[in-house]
């Protein structure tokens, strides 16, 4: 039997993923489509009714891979909920009646390269750890070049003199990202984006609004589970501010959670479970920063948030800056959250004014 | 000095040997009476609207308790080691309790990844009350040999109920749920006037459940989960239906439930509660479970 292997989608990280897969075992991939509300009803449809909301994306997706004739479905895997998704879904999955391989790289909340390159060398006999050691420390980089390029676009979309003109370049570039040959033709293509980014023109953007995004991984990441949130700011001339990224998740964590629970010694004394620590000390370094406002989405039902809700409105009252909530389900409608983004900013703008 | 202690979550994990510890260290302490409506509405006034009932519940305990005590016990449960871990609201307790309330906090935590242990708990709850340490020692250890004691003579009772003729049905779900007087209670009486027979999945030797939860899921790694659908495998073959009974919106069980619920074979009815009191819905729907029960108690096969 042939394999076909596909994956949850989350934000532009389908590139690399793709690449690190197609260089280290040799079955073909699926590159998982754009989610639509198709996507995310049969996802919905499926799952238990008061699951975080990644868990309905992720099925969704991939009921969609198997639809198109994949049967290989990875999964990374990880802590609080998330560790757990893979079993359910394997069974959910084999109750509708498809026939696939799971693999779930890090099980139990905890990574264990061991097991990760056994579970590498039962789907590829032929997998080889030096090639995969060089390709992923590849990916590790194109993820880095990644990050830094969404945060210089991030920083300035709302300011481009011609419409689209990031988003195009940011295509083109990610287009190129696909097929890179190795190391140094993805550091000279990143160069060269660079420059190429620096050089869209842009307004002015003395005294803009700045506004933070924080909140749960999944739904500050993947432009679908926030209703481009990005983008509706973008439209209202707002510099956007956002610490969430694959980097952070992979590498920064570790070393600054430490510096994050020492900043935050007057309002928590423990680790509160997945990000909820790091968005609490996140809204003490906007509020010291005197940003304007910050927005805090989660998808509902996500427990970590929730507690961290009650303490981030302490800070921010503290602190005195606004803070928006969102809790995104899969009946909310992008109108609604389009009126209140815009009363938001009508606020921040008002608090502009007043000062 | 008088202690709080709140009525709810970690009280129905600990109560028994926080009481006898206190008691030996001659220490007064409180407990917040049983949950009521008037404790459910503080709760749901001070807690963010999303946070799960029974979590809204505590706090409602802990503003009941706020101005009638000096220092309040509020535990913060991380994991007990080896890919045992706890719920999240478990994790942010004290830390949510910290921010929503001025009253002084004795803490007791347990974090088993990084060698926090019940015993050291213990020992930190002690150098706090100003206790010497051997009277702690002392106290902690009697308190462990009652609390024990209290907890086999149950399972006893519970493993006895089960070898018993008779429709039986087993309840799936947390101890603070089930003893909840306005949670689980309610449920649990109108079995019984039923004439049903009920097991509860927590009351096993921790062992067995850990063991035999592997068999229903062998991903799992949350503490409470394990012990809550450990019972499904161990009992199967004494038990008529399996009632799943959580709170809304409980995290690991939407997960772990469905699980279990999509595994078993038995007859189950999946209750989730809400803060809204609409008595009568959930009535209906125990004695139609009922019903099935007992007319397939009457058929051979």
């Amino acid at each position: 039997m042939s394999k076909l292997i596909t994956y949850p989608q989350l934000g532009n990280y389908q590139i690399p993923v793709y690449y690190l897969l197609s260089h280290i075992q040799k079955y073909p991939i699926l590159m998982p489509k754009p989610m639509t509300y198709r996507t995310l009803e049969l996802g919905s449809k499926n799952s238990p009714d008061f699951v975080c909301m990644p868990f309905k994306h992720t099925l969704g997706t991939y009921i969609e891979g198997l639809e198109q004739g994949a049967n290989v479905l990875f999964q990374l895997g990880g802590g609080c909920r998330y560790g757990y998704y893979s079993e359910l879904q394997i069974q959910i999955l084999k109750d509708l009646g498809y026939k696939f391989e799971y693999i779930n790289l890090v099980t139990k909340g905890k990574a264990n390269l061991k097991e990760i390159i056994q579970k590498m060398k039962d789907l590829d006999p032929d997998f080889s750890l030096k090639k995969g050691i060089y390709y992923s420390l590849v990916t590790g980089k194109m993820i880095k070049y990644m990050d830094n390029i969404d945060h210089y676009i991030r920083k300035h979309i709302g300011f481009e003199q011609e419409k689209g003109s990031f988003d195009r370049l940011n295509r083109q570039m990610l287009q190129e990202f696909k097929h890179i040959k190795g190391y140094f033709h993805l550091f000279f293509t990143y160069q060269k984006y660079k420059r190429k980014f620096k050089k869209i023109k842009i307004y002015d953007m003395k005294n803009c609004i700045q506004v933070g995004i924080i909140g749960e991984l999944y739904t500050v990441m993947e432009p679908f589970a926030n209703y481009e949130l990005e983008r509706i700011l973008a439209e209202y001339h707002i510099a956007i501010k956002r610490f969430t990224n694959a980097r952070y998740l992979l590498v920064e964590k570790g070393k600054k959670i430490k510096k994050y629970m020492k900043n935050t010694k007057d309002y928590i004394k423990y680790k509160m479970g997945a990000d909820a620590s790091d968005n609490i000390a996140r809204t003490k370094e906007m509020g010291k920063q005197k940003i304007d406002g910050i927005i805090h989405i989660k998808s509902s039902f996500c427990t970590p948030e929730i507690g961290a809700m009650p303490i981030i409105q302490k800070v921010a009252q503290e602190y005195q800056i606004p803070v928006l909530f969102f809790s995104f389900d899969s009946n909310t409608s992008e109108v609604g959250i389009r009126t209140r983004i815009e009363a938001f900013v009508d606020m921040l703008e008002m608090r502009r004014n007043h000062e | 000095m008088t202690i709080g202690i709140p009525r709810s979550l970690f009280y129905y994990y600990y109560g028994n040997i926080w009481k006898s510890f206190f008691d030996e260290l001659n220490i007064p302490y409180i407990v917040s009476p049983n949950t009521n409506r008037k404790i459910q509405e503080l709760g749901s006034k001070y807690a963010n609207d999303e946070m799960c009932l029974s979590f809204k519940n505590y706090i409602g305990h802990v503003a009941y308790l706020q101005d009638k005590c000096d220092i309040l016990l509020v535990p913060r449960i991380d994991n007990y080691g080896n890919s045992n871990q706890t719920c999240t609201n478990f994790l942010a307790s004290y830390d949510v309790i910290h921010n929503l309330f001025s009253v002084p906090l004795l803490t007791y935590n347990i974090d088993g990844d990084h060698g926090k242990t019940e015993k050291k708990a213990f020992y930190h709850m002690g150098k706090v009350l100003k206790k010497k340490r051997l009277e702690v020692q002392r106290a902690y250890l009697k308190a462990c040999d009652k609390a024990k004691l209290k907890q086999y003579q149950a399972i006893r009772k519970n493993i006895l109920t089960a070898k018993q003729p008779g429709i039986k049905v087993l309840i799936v779900s947390h101890p603070y749920q089930v003893y909840d007087e306005l949670l689980g209670k309610p449920i649990v009486t109108l079995l019984e006037k039923q004439g049903i027979k009920i097991i509860y999945s927590h009351l096993f030797l921790e062992k067995d459940l850990h063991a035999s939860s592997q068999k229903i899921s062998s991903t799992l790694y949350f503490k409470y989960s394990k012990e809550s659908i450990g019972a499904i495998e161990l009992c199967k073959n004494d038990i008529d239906g399996i009632l799943f009974l959580s709170s809304f919106p409980c995290g690991p069980d939407s997960l772990v439930n469905e699980l279990a619920m999509r595994k078993t074979s038995l007859p189950y009815l999946n209750l989730v509660i809400d803060d809204l009191d609409g008595g009568a819905g959930m009535e209906t729907r125990i004695e139609s479970f009922v019903d099935i029960l007992k007319e397939k108690s009457k058929c051979p096969n």
